[in-house]
């Protein structure tokens, strides 16, 4: 069973539907048993930081999410949820993430010329970094993936597993241990987005530590 | 980098692709799920679907259809006709639509822009703008491009664009349905105007439309066409195959 968290940010429906198109057994919860009970977890997220980031802490999630995955389980951060893995975010401000993997998230813009348009919307091509990774397992280095994003993750060191070229070398995933992070919406990937979501669910606790 | 974006346009009404659609090899042509599940595995990076339907029961059927094809097909979906209000946006996106286009209904309600983009953000909302040459100023019309605003339309797009619309769809009235090519004067109007992504509508005939519009208008993101996909006069892997090879961005599946 994989669970997507359900903390009231954004729309879950295709993230749900691609789940059960490649075969999973989905969960939408807010639910601290069900996340236990889970195999894998998903932290969903569109919007704007401040505000997931405040949800996630009001509703204790935050907690949640840090114990079972310092305690090995899969779990797997997807746009804004993928931003949220952070230590922090300059989106409008300096908000405070969940400090899961080493890095800072800032505006696209400050690091591309002006003819580079935000959002950075449409399909880009992935470009591998190191070893890859096992949510890469079914796809191709340049494989393209669907990006909408204003904002990106910065400093990362070596948990950086896929770039996206876009006036600078945009993080498009991360990994670290048990922990993945996906600025690009697998969910509306296509196949190769599908294939993404079907190497994350067969990532087990314990496979990785 | 970044790929240049074809998209295929499905005109529904009453839960059924209407405006000629001619394919061989498909049990269903007019349902729109079968149809957007074709264009999608032939490598179509976007879908629109336009909700023509004029009745309420219609626009139940709409939505029952286009949660159905969310459950079945993973690019994104964009979706125009009869977009009035907030409420009409929540309508869609709850049922797997990504982003939203509006026309008259931002024509009639400046405000809609402005009040979508605070509440789904600013790649939620797409501004969809028929225009056309009248005594050589390019003007903005509503109601299925019949009805003549006044309004100057780059001016309008513009304001659209600052109230928060992520990207613009272009459709030139006076190059639509001709099939000999996309309105580049106007588009290229429009690209130096917004600092958004631009989709061109309107006029492409052949595969070397694409090529040419691409090519003269590197900054045009999408190309968007309907019947000449629905009648396989453009097949969508022929084009994305001739755009590679052409050196233009282009996401082969």
């Amino acid at each position: 069973m994989v669970a997507i968290v359900d903390y009231g940010v954004g729309n879950l429906f295709s993230l749900k539907s691609s789940l059960a198109a490649i075969g999973a057994d989905v969960t939408v919860t807010s639910n601290k048993d069900e996340l236990e009970k889970a195999d894998q977890i998903i932290l969903p997220g569109v919007g704007a930081f401040e505000d997931a980031a405040k949800k996630l802490k009001d509703s204790g999630l935050d907690k949640t999410i840090k114990d079972l995955v310092n305690n090995g389980k899969p779990l797997m951060g997807i746009c804004l949820g993928m931003q949220l893995l952070f230590d922090k975010s300059y989106e409008y401000g300096e908000h405070e993430g969940l400090g899961l993997i080493k890095g800072v998230v800032k505006p696209i813009k400050d690091d591309v010329s002006v003819e580079y348009k935000i959002p950075h919307i449409g399909w880009n091509p992935l470009k591998f970094k190191g070893a890859v990774s096992p949510i890469f397992k079914y796809i191709n280095d340049s494989d393209c993936v669907y990006f909408v994003h204003s904002f990106y993750a910065k400093e990362c060191d070596n948990s950086v597993i896929a770039t996206a070229e876009y006036g600078a070398e945009l993080t498009a995933a991360v990994a670290s241990k048990n922990i993945f992070g996906c600025q690009f919406h697998p969910e509306k990937s296509g196949t190769v987005g599908l294939n993404i979501l079907k190497a994350f669910v067969e990532i087990k606790e314990g496979d990785i530590c | 980098m970044i790929t240049k974006r074809i998209i295929p346009c499905l005109d529904v009404k009453d839960g059924r692709v209407v405006k000629g659609v001619n394919f061989q090899g498909l049990s269903d042509v007019s349902s729109p799920i079968t149809l957007a599940k074709y264009y999608s595995e032939c490598g179509a990076d976007e879908l629109v679907f336009y909700d023509i339907t004029a009745s309420s029961d219609g626009r139940k059927l709409f939505t029952d259809i286009l949660c159905e094809t969310a459950k079945s097909v993973f690019i994104p979906l964009t979706v125009g006709g009869g977009i009035n209000t907030v409420a009409d946006f929540d309508r869609v996106l709850k049922c797997g639509a990504d982003k939203v286009s509006v026309n008259s209904g931002a024509i009639r309600n400046p405000d809609l822009i402005y009040e979508a983009a605070k509440l789904y953000g600013d790649q939620c909302v797409v501004i969809s703008a028929d225009v056309k040459r009248v005594d050589g100023v390019f003007r903005v019309f509503s109601k299925g491009g019949r009805e003549n605003t006044g309004m100057e339309a780059i001016e309008w797009i513009k304001r659209c664009v600052g109230n928060g619309a992520g990207e613009v769809v272009l459709n030139s009235i006076d190059t639509d349905g001709v099939k000999k090519g996309f309105d580049l004067e106007m588009l290229d109007a429009v690209c130096n105007a917004v600092s958004v992504p631009v989709i061109a509508s309107g006029g492409a005939g052949k595969i070397e439309d694409f090529i040419t519009l691409f090519n003269t208008l590197p900054k045009v993101d999408a190309g968007l066409a309907a019947s000449i996909f629905h009648f396989g006069e453009v097949k969508i892997t022929d084009l994305k195959e001739k755009m590679a090879n052409a050196g233009i961005p282009t996401r082969i599946s």
